[in-house]
């Protein structure tokens, strides 16, 4: 299933935060969405999921998600949400319950998350027990229990350490390789971006618009951590958004 | 390496070792104390009344309060008074209590009866419920309805307060996340909302519970016969002051136990708090 983006803006009350967005998701790939802070990337996020409605321009699911998914587009979200009161077991069953999945049935697609999530020993742990890293693998591992067509990730790796991030990263990676999900995956980190995205959406500064696309063609399994190629891509996108980064750096809130 | 020693000076020429600051603000519970303060107070009250040194009519004894709380056992009388008390408080505190969980919930989920309601509980709370009593017995009979009635007002406000409050203090990315998943209106509100609002649910019953207690007394200054209040009531207006305190201290046992309930509860629900 793809996902079109058609000629996307939006305001806040009278507030210009993005501008004739039109982007093509393409089954099976990761899509990177960068950019200046405020520049409305995780707005655009909650637009792509039906969490917001867009001022203008349409969302479009193009062909159909497969037939045993039970949430097309699932989200992952910088802050884990995962319910404090429930195991990690408990938070994937969440949302296998209101699908009707119990019992069984849904033993088989909890144990199977969790052992792609690497988190079968801690099925009863609590989210207090649980590094941050920890945390976030229950969150993908709920994600995948849904069978998604499209992963919608907010800066899923932000909350997280640097070391932490290079190990979920690696996680991603081996996860996309052994079943290629679709990904729009919208962070502020460029190494994050040139390590997992096939493509890679610069947004300008408010209003934000798409300033540049750069597609990398080097297959995610042959990406290594400080590759002198996926580094030249860095240095440019930083190029591209040093001067965004400072004027936007420099704008008042408007709260 | 250098190694650190475990005076004030070292030897290493013109320095000194850094002085502790941090510490504290992190009161501990330490059950035993409590028990202490309660010794050390009876026994003054103890040694005052029979030095003489505080008069028999601004305190009883302490063993003469023990003395009538043994014959109110042994008569039977004590269990006379306590089923009708507790049941009063049992119905009253659970009529008023779900009343107010349901009623808080709803504020706190929906526009229209927030805009509504808050501003009349905000008119009932201050209200002494006690004034109400006379017009109770009007409306709901002098038998227990009346009784029932006050404790369930006076437990109501308390509650709805505390829940719509925490109900507004969920974490609202939890319901988004819900929202995210397809998760059903009720389904959030019953797995997501309702375990997110109930340690502040919890800590509001703490506050109405006590009030109930409290109302208990005065929902038996009329028409009861049996009762703890009735009996403090009229070993009250005969200054009897051994029964008195034999009834306060039977409420001030209540009020421990309810609290200890509650406690029990919060651990039992509210482990996953970090």
């Amino acid at each position: 299933m793809d996902i079109r983006l058609e000629n996307i803006s939006h305001s806040y009350d009278g507030f210009e935060v993005m501008r004739d967005i039109t982007l093509d998701i393409p089954d099976g790939r990761i899509v990177c969405i960068v950019g200046p802070s405020g520049c409305g990337k995780s707005t655009l996020l909650r637009i792509i999921g039906g969490l917001e409605r867009p001022s203008q321009g349409r969302v479009l699911q193009v062909g159909e998600p497969p037939e045993d998914c039970l949430n097309p587009l699932t989200y992952i979200f910088q802050d884990f949400a995962l319910l404090p009161w429930r195991t990690a077991a408990g938070n994937v069953s969440l949302v296998l319950e209101d699908h009707g999945i119990r019992g069984a049935e849904a033993r088989r697609i909890i144990d199977d998350v969790l052992e792609r999530t690497k988190l079968l020993d801690f099925a009863k742990a609590l989210p207090k027990q649980l590094s941050g890293g920890m945390k976030q693998r229950v969150a993908i591992a709920r994600a995948l229990a849904v069978n998604p067509a499209v992963m919608l990730m907010d800066e899923p790796l932000s909350a997280l350490d640097s070391q932490t991030r290079e190990l979920l990263m690696d996680d991603l990676i081996s996860l996309w390789e052994r079943q290629p999900f679709t990904a729009v995956y919208v962070t502020h980190n460029l190494a994050e971006a040139v390590r997992l995205g096939h493509l890679i959406v610069v947004l300008s500064r408010r209003p934000g618009e798409i300033r540049e696309m750069v597609q990398i063609d080097k297959p995610l399994g042959d990406r290594q951590f400080s590759d002198s190629e996926l580094e030249e891509y860095q240095k440019y996108l930083w190029q591209l958004m040093r001067d965004e980064a400072r004027a936007a750096d420099a704008e008042l809130l408007h709260v | 390496m250098q190694s650190y020693s475990m005076s004030d000076t070292t030897s290493e020429p013109n320095s000194r070792i850094v002085s502790f600051r941090g510490g504290g603000f992190a009161p501990k519970p330490l059950r035993f104390v409590g028990f202490i303060v309660f010794a050390v107070i009876i026994s003054i009250a103890e040694w005052g009344t029979r030095a003489g040194w505080i008069s028999a009519l601004t305190l009883p004894k302490p063993s003469d309060v023990l003395q009538t709380f043994h014959e109110l056992y042994v008569s039977g009388l004590l269990f006379k008074h306590l089923n009708p008390s507790l049941t009063r408080l049992a119905v009253g505190a659970a009529i008023g209590a779900s009343a107010g969980i349901s009623v808080g919930i709803l504020i706190g989920l929906f526009s229209y009866i927030r805009s509504g309601l808050v501003p009349v509980i905000a008119a009932i709370f201050p209200i002494p419920k006690i004034a109400l009593l006379p017009l109770f017995v009007i409306w709901f009979g002098i038998d227990e309805g009346s009784k029932y009635a006050l404790i369930a007002l006076g437990t109501f406000t308390p509650t709805a307060v505390a829940t719509y409050g925490a109900v507004d203090n969920v974490d609202r990315t939890l319901i988004r996340m819900g929202q995210s998943f397809g998760l059903s209106w009720f389904s959030i509100v019953r797995k997501i909302v309702l375990p997110g609002a109930m340690p502040g649910i919890l800590s509001g019953l703490r506050v109405s519970l006590a009030i109930a207690i409290i109302l208990l007394v005065a929902a038996e200054m009329l028409g009861a016969e049996y009762g703890i209040g009735a009996y403090v009531l009229e070993a009250g207006s005969l200054y009897d002051l051994e029964r008195l305190f034999a009834g306060v201290v039977i409420l001030s046992l209540l009020g421990v136990l309810v609290s200890t309930a509650i406690g029990v509860i919060e651990r039992h629900l509210l482990g996953w708090r970090s």
